[in-house]
């Protein structure tokens, strides 16, 4: 029975990798034609048009990205796909960070919440509000009390991550059946049984959905912390110092973006897989 | 109207005291500016640069709106566009999950260098691939994931697809749109902030913030904060005062949520 | 027998395909003759809502037959002929109570101009008129079943297609709409099948009790309802009434073998 669902899934997951790689691999054509149509001149081939859009140095060949990855980053220094990983992993390592400390804040966040109907009143606008702040902007000053590294970054990521969380916790712990809850208090049992039995599985489905929006922000948190920071170890830095070279070396940046965002898919179908193994089939209600 | 007030008061409450002890803790322990400016020094930088951050405030909003604006006609395009083909649809979604996973806020500078970096186009671009997969992907959810009994019932009158899609699609997609809008306002305005951390013209928010926190002056760097925040807050509650015309039908309208 | 609004012949209806076969209708011979109330009625699984959208054109038949006014199934849905109510309302959120029961004279666009008059005389007949500009949301259960029933009846359907329209009801609701459902049909006359698990409603509806067999379902008996019309609360006490309530139970105990012609509604 159990076998069958994972089967099932992976099934289905292998299916969507095959369409994911049909679209990739539609979308490297759609750019190589763009570039054969508009692009720059070459000894072998003048394009009917000239857009400034498909010129080599704002979209450089495919192959010149790829090759960009094997050849140094810097005179004399490792090949740039060592560069990116090491980079990536930098990042994911800040981002997963910024994750767990989210998902746990929010989680708390969310319990308190749903316990108590005057701080869920008194807090719940700000942390709504607080997603209005554009965290570029006050990152320096966590930089700052958190003096640098990667752990300061990783509270900047925290400050995306959260707020999925406590959002959808909180409709998840109010989503069991009023009647369960009834249920439970006719056994008399405390609120802590509540929690653990009723209200946290009801909330699991909820909840993952929740950690894949999480996981997608922390990475997008973790490279804006670093951008501000001046943290260079990771892609934020590596995206600000290529894009500063980006006349002499156009495939250097997109490559540091393809890296950004295999990290950012990698994690999400990481938290992904975890769903499938944790939930088996269950979903929550979609949103509306 | 009590109950109004009962309602908000907590939240009043919490405003008033986090702001004064915020003042208190920082007048009390000597903070230093550059750590954290006390809420009465952002006050007066308010005030004393009142004109110039409206204007770069307004810069920003129309960077963030020219990218919703952008992005949101562009991703209710493609959703309808292959909402028709359920097959289509079903291969390209989990793709569009996919790529909206994918960091956006990397192809700032790429866009910079496609629609001029001195264009508020390219700061609008960067906003418009930001906000297009949400709206997207929850406009083709919401097209979609139709009750299957309401589908039988048109069936049963023997309604055409067009007007199965007029009459049960879209009014059923609407709430799935609004409230991917909700989320694509604050997004917008974030999105165009980080963007202009790129580079490119001076007045905007993005740029007065990082140069304000360059010479040190924390305060108007924080004001400006609150401006991002509070035209953010106010794009958010335009799209639900709209909302709530729109789709008086929705539950969202029935209750006042918390949310 | 031309009369007949409704006539299936022979029907088999298998779901799935290959190993996985199941066989959940066969041959269903029916007939179902002008302005009848017919029920169907048999143990969960039976095939008996089957049944009712293999009449309403929602499903296709594996084998046989069923012609509706003379036409086949399709022709009579692309015609408009039928009227469906399900277990669940489904009304849409967003119309009012009022466009609800305006939507099937919008997609057939027929009478453009009468379609609010329509709807409110609709809605008069359903004793729900006041409420025309209310959502669905804001009514109980009942209530909006009935404004269900007021879409289905809008258009002046040849036939009323219900399946377990009450089931979700509380016994005193249900009563109540079962009064009202006699009242609207002595009114309209239109020809009803109606889907239930209910013995005793139906009964108290019903011209005629179509007695379905465990899957894969067949017609053990039509009995003929010859109650006084028209029916109301004093009908629940009757003897007569009992008595048919005990035949149709007994009938789908099984205690009687099938008898070959049985499924035959009896020219009425």
């Amino acid at each position: 029975m159990l076998s069958s669902i994972y089967t099932f899934a992976v099934f289905r997951a292998a299916r969507s990798v095959l369409s994911f790689l049909v679209v990739i691999a539609a979308l490297a054509v759609l750019w190589e034609v763009v570039k054969l149509l508009g692009g720059d001149p070459s000894e072998a081939w003048t394009p009917p048009f000239q857009w400034t859009v498909a010129s080599d140095l704002n979209m450089p060949h495919l192959w010149d990205i790829a090759a960009s990855f094997v050849e140094p980053a810097q005179r004399n220094g490792p090949p740039l796909g060592i560069v990116l990983v090491n980079a990536g992993f930098f990042t994911f390592r800040e981002a997963f960070g910024g994750f767990v400390f989210g998902a746990v804040l929010g989680l708390a966040l969310a319990i308190v919440f749903v316990h108590s109907r005057m701080l869920e009143r008194a807090l719940v606008p700000y942390v709504v509000a607080s997603q209005t702040v554009p965290i570029i902007a006050i990152a320096p000053v966590v930089v700052i009390w958190l003096r640098g590294g990667w752990l300061a970054v990783a509270v900047i990521s925290a400050y995306l991550t959260f707020f999925p969380v406590t959002i959808a916790g909180l409709r998840g712990l109010r989503s069991p059946d009023p009647r369960a809850l009834e249920l439970m208090r006719s056994y008399a049992s405390s609120s802590r049984d509540v929690l653990l039995k009723v209200r946290l599985p009801a909330a699991a489905p909820y909840l993952f959905a929740a950690f894949k929006i999480a996981a997608t922000s922390s990475v997008v948190g973790a490279i804006i912390g670093e951008l501000p920071s001046g943290i260079r170890d990771g892609l934020g830095g590596a995206i600000l110092n290529f894009n500063q070279f980006y006349v002499s070396g156009p495939p250097k940046l997109w490559a540091a973006i393809i890296v950004a965002a295999i990290v950012g898919i990698g994690f999400f179908a990481l938290v992904r897989a975890a769903e499938v193994l944790f939930l088996r089939g269950r979903t929550a209600p979609s949103d509306a | 109207m009590t109950k109004r007030i009962g309602r908000y008061l907590p939240a009043a409450l919490v405003f008033v005291g986090v702001l004064g002890l915020w003042e208190l803790a920082v007048r009390a322990f000597g903070i230093q500016q550059f750590l954290l400016p006390p809420p009465s020094s952002i006050a007066a930088a308010f005030v004393e640069h009142f004109d110039e951050l409206m204007t770069v405030g307004r810069n920003t909003l129309v960077e963030a709106v020219g990218g919703l604006v952008i992005g949101g006609v562009a991703a209710l395009v493609v959703a309808f566009a292959i909402a028709r083909w359920a097959s289509a649809s079903r291969a390209l979604l989990p793709f569009a999950i996919a790529a909206n996973s994918v960091p956006i806020i990397a192809f700032a500078p790429i866009m910079n260098n496609w629609f001029g970096i001195l264009n508020p186009l390219s700061k609008m671009m960067v906003v418009a691939v930001l906000v297009f997969f949400p709206i997207m992907i929850n406009t083709l959810r919401g097209l979609t994931l139709v009750d299957q009994a309401s589908l039988e019932l048109m069936r049963s009158y023997a309604a055409s697809e067009r007007a199965i899609f007029a009459k049960v699609r879209v009014p059923n997609a609407l709430p799935y749109i609004f409230t991917a809008l909700k989320v694509s306002a604050t997004l917008s305005l974030i999105g165009a902030i980080v963007a202009e951390y790129f580079g490119g013209a001076r007045s905007v928010l993005g740029q007065f913030i990082i140069t304000e926190a360059a010479f040190f002056r924390f305060a108007n760097a924080w004001a400006a904060i609150v401006v991002a925040s509070a035209v953010s807050i106010a794009f958010f509650l335009i799209i639900l005062a709209i909302e709530r015309v729109a789709i008086p039908w929705h539950a969202s309208a029935r209750i006042v949520d918390s949310s | 027998m031309t009369d007949s609004v409704v006539r299936v012949r022979g029907v088999d209806k298998v779901f799935g395909i290959g190993a996985d076969k199941t066989p959940a209708l066969q041959s269903i011979d029916l007939e179902i003759p002008k302005g009848a109330f017919v029920s169907l009625i048999g143990p969960s699984g039976c095939g008996k809502s089957t049944l009712l959208r293999l009449i309403g054109d929602l499903t296709q038949p594996s084998a046989g037959t069923i012609e509706v006014n003379g036409k086949t199934a399709h022709r009579a849905r692309v015609d408009r002929d039928y009227g469906m109510v399900f277990q669940a309302p489904v009304l849409f959120d967003w119309r009012t109570v009022q466009g609800n029961v305006e939507l099937p004279l919008e997609v057939s666009a027929k009478d453009r101009a009468g379609r609010a008059d329509r709807a409110r005389a609709m809605l008069a007949l359903v004793e729900l008129s006041g409420f025309e500009r209310r959502y669905p949301w804001q009514l109980s259960g009942g209530m909006q079943q009935r404004v269900a029933i007021a879409r289905a009846l809008s258009f002046e359907p040849a036939i009323l297609l219900m399946d377990e329209p009450f089931g979700a009801l509380d016994e005193m609701t249900r009563e109540r709409l079962n009064l009202e459902l006699l009242r609207i049909w002595k009114q309209t006359g239109t020809t009803t099948v109606f889907v239930t698990h209910s013995i005793p409603e139906a009964v108290f509806l019903s011209t005629h009790v179509a007695v379905m067999s465990a899957r894969p379902g067949r017609i053990l008996e039509v009995i003929p309802v010859d109650l006084p019309q028209p029916r109301n609360d004093l009908t629940r006490e009757d003897e007569r009434y009992f008595g048919f309530i005990k035949r149709v139970r007994e009938r789908l105990r099984g205690r009687d073998v099938v008898r070959p012609g049985a499924a035959e509604v009896a020219a009425s």
